[in-house]
């Protein structure tokens, strides 16, 4: 008994379809069979519930500011790109009117308008990007971490257009050939990738503050927000603090006192 | 029925080689970006999604758009458009073909375009884009196809194609409400953070789509011996029209909340795309060639004795149709992301290699268009018309 090509055909089809939307089947019937990358902690980590900084602008100048973004693209590999178009940067400067706009008037000194403040991924408890990533290659860890699996992103930049902030970057060609020096423990990353801020989780995992604390000389204080002695918890409750945005609800972990 | 396509005049032959050339060009062009990486373009870290994802957007509607022809026929009986009913479906299959090409010509990890499937995301809006458009592409392709080829051997199609053909019409508007979801959900864009994004997206689609369909069918009364009936045309102009005014009226109330209301993170972009601020005014000239074409089809399609003139319609459908391509298919996205987050303005133009491909995916879509319109007016050609334009079956 044979078949013809076209019957041949018409049932390849039809078993392609079935399979590919059986394996989708089964992710949504029984989730958490394909879950994204994570670093396994060690016996020092840190641990908390939920993560959150504070950002003391007054206690921070532009030196020390610089140090702070130095010690982040070093050790994280971001490839120093001079195109603005092609940038990547996890962490940097921005003036106070473009950081928080709306909060300017024009009755403001140019020396406030034009303070730099730093800028990173607001790590959102209530994350915009994590909501439209089709793969959920960005996804928000338990203890409250928006990660990065640059193995499972396709590069949609679904996740660029959500976010409200700005702290996504893209890469739009082969980025090492843009680092200067190899950091070898942390991973480089290929083309047509999202990347951003993810707190240090790796730091994190073997007890050190993330870089940009470390660098930052007591003017960025690290935490958990669950807990309520912890040092951030204990500024939160007792000095004046704003986020950027918080208007839009996705509820950012970083927090300034300009 | 395939094997129509085969067979074909000089003309009929210069266009599909025509087509392949400019297929071939987009595609040694796609070798580079996909070598080199999506930097060839023009978009960049501020202004995330270009021409690409605003022709995805544009097409959308135009697949959706089958329903205006499809719904009358099937659902009201409207005898008039049974000649050109599966010219409809055709245009859908090539626009949601095209659609994902562009999708997939904007990843920048294309090879890993199954994990959308590999790690299905309900809660992500482009994960059911994925879904609907897929669907709908199956629906077309197999009412258009079988309804054909009923039409060819010449006996009435069974009924149960019936529900698909309901199917599709009920599913028609679904992709591009769900296309609209991508953009109006996003918090912190303003110009698409709108509730009536969806109803807009919906009505220039049903103004973009007939158009398109009239100076496809103004050519097809024209080349070949197979007419999909004056009064069709009309109508579809008629359909065109109504929702060309739909259109710019919802376009109006957008321009009202944000000016009336005067809160500048709503005023921004609609500044931006008409008088340009800070110095940038790249997509000025193209908000004010949209308006003009807007103006320009509008008296014709309104007045009965202009849009009886074949000349004056056909040139108020192309002008209906490239102001509704430059409004969704350039503007809208890219008028998103002006100004960025922080109120900056980084501005964007395609690259001569993006426009290439862009040109290479309408390449593709045309092509299938013309494949599957040979087919189907080799069918029809050969088709005996009452005076109501519906197929006398033989018995």
């Amino acid at each position: 008994m044979g078949i013809s090509r076209r019957e041949f055909l018409k049932i390849a089809g039809a078993s392609a379809i079935v399979g590919l939307g059986g394996i989708s089947a089964i992710e949504i019937l029984h989730p958490g069979q394909f879950e994204a990358s994570q670093v396994s902690r060690g016996p020092k980590a840190l641990v908390g519930k939920r993560w959150a900084m504070v950002i003391d602008m007054k206690k921070l100048d532009k030196q020390t500011m610089q140090k702070c973004i130095d010690a982040c693209h070093r050790i994280h590999n971001v490839p120093d790109i001079e195109k603005p178009k092609e940038e990547i940067k996890w962490i940097w400067k921005e003036t106070f009117e473009h950081a928080f706009p709306g909060q300017e008037h024009e009755y403001m000194g140019e020396d406030i308008k034009h303070l730099p403040l730093l800028v990173l991924c607001n790590q959102c408890d209530n994350p915009a990007c994590v909501r439209v990533c089709p793969t959920k290659a960005t996804y928000k860890r338990e203890d409250g971490i928006v990660m990065m699996d640059m193995h499972r992103c396709i590069g949609c930049r679904f996740c660029m257009a959500a976010c409200p902030f700005g702290a996504r970057s893209f890469n739009w060609r082969d980025p090492r050939p843009f680092i200067k020096e190899e950091n070898k423990e942390y991973p480089t990353r290929m083309k047509g990738v999202v990347e951003k801020c993810t707190f240090c989780y790796e730091r994190l995992a073997v007890g050190l503050q993330p870089a940009c604390v470390e660098e930052s000389k007591g003017a960025i204080i690290f935490g958990d927000l669950e807990d309520p002695d912890s040092e951030v918890s204990k500024i939160l409750h007792s000095k004046y603090t704003i986020r950027r945005k918080s208007e839009l609800g996705t509820r950012p972990s970083v927090y300034y006192i300009v | 029925m395939l094997e129509t396509a085969l067979k074909g005049s000089r003309t009929y032959w210069s266009w599909v080689i025509f087509l392949l050339a400019v297929i071939g060009v987009g595609f040694i062009s796609y070798i580079y970006q996909f070598r080199v990486g999506l930097g060839i373009t023009g978009m960049s870290r501020d202004v995330s999604w270009g021409l690409y994802i605003g022709q995805f957007t544009f097409l959308v509607g135009v697949a959706a758009s089958a329903v205006t022809i499809v719904l009358p026929y099937y659902l009201h009986n409207y005898k008039k458009y049974g000649r050109i009913a599966v010219l409809g479906e055709f245009v859908a299959v090539a626009s949601v073909t095209m659609c994902m090409l562009f999708i997939f010509v904007d990843l920048g990890q294309p090879l890993r375009v199954l994990n959308v499937l590999l790690h299905p995301t309900p809660r992500s809006v482009m994960f059911f884009d994925m879904v609907v458009l897929s669907g709908y592409l199956l629906l077309n392709i197999l009412c258009g196809w079988y309804v054909l080829g009923a039409e060819r051997k010449g006996v009435p199609p069974a009924a149960w194609i019936k529900p698909f053909i309901i199917l599709a019409i009920c599913w028609a508007p679904s992709i591009h409400i769900v296309t609209a979801f991508l953009y109006q959900g996003l918090p912190g864009r303003h110009y698409w953070l709108t509730a009536i994004m969806a109803a807009k997206f919906l009505s220039s689609a049903f103004a973009a789509g007939p158009s398109l369909l009239i100076v496809i069918s103004l050519i097809l009364r024209r080349f070949t011996r197979f007419d999909p009936g004056w009064e069709a045309i009309q109508t579809m102009a008629k359909t065109s029209l109504y929702f060309l005014i739909v259109t710019l009226a919802f376009y109006g109330f957008e321009l009202f909340t944000a000016f009336y209301s005067n809160i500048p993170g709503h005023m921004h972009s609609f500044k931006y795309l008409f008088t340009g601020i800070h110095g940038y005014t790249k997509l000025v000239p193209v908000m004010w060639i949209c308006t003009a074409l807007a103006a320009v089809a509008l008296p014709i399609l309104i007045i009965p004795q202009a849009r009886r003139n074949e000349t004056a319609l056909g040139f108020a459908a192309v002008a209906t149709f490239l102001c509704l391509w430059l409004e969704k298919g350039i503007s809208l996205v890219v008028g998103g992301f002006i100004p960025n987050p922080f109120e900056r303005v980084f501005e964007y133009w395609p690259t001569i290699p993006e426009t290439l491909i862009t040109l290479g995916v309408w390449g593709i879509g045309f092509f299938i268009l013309t494949i599957l319109y040979k087919v189907a007016v080799s069918v029809k050609e050969e088709a005996i018309f009452d005076k109501y334009g519906e197929r006398q079956v033989r018995v």
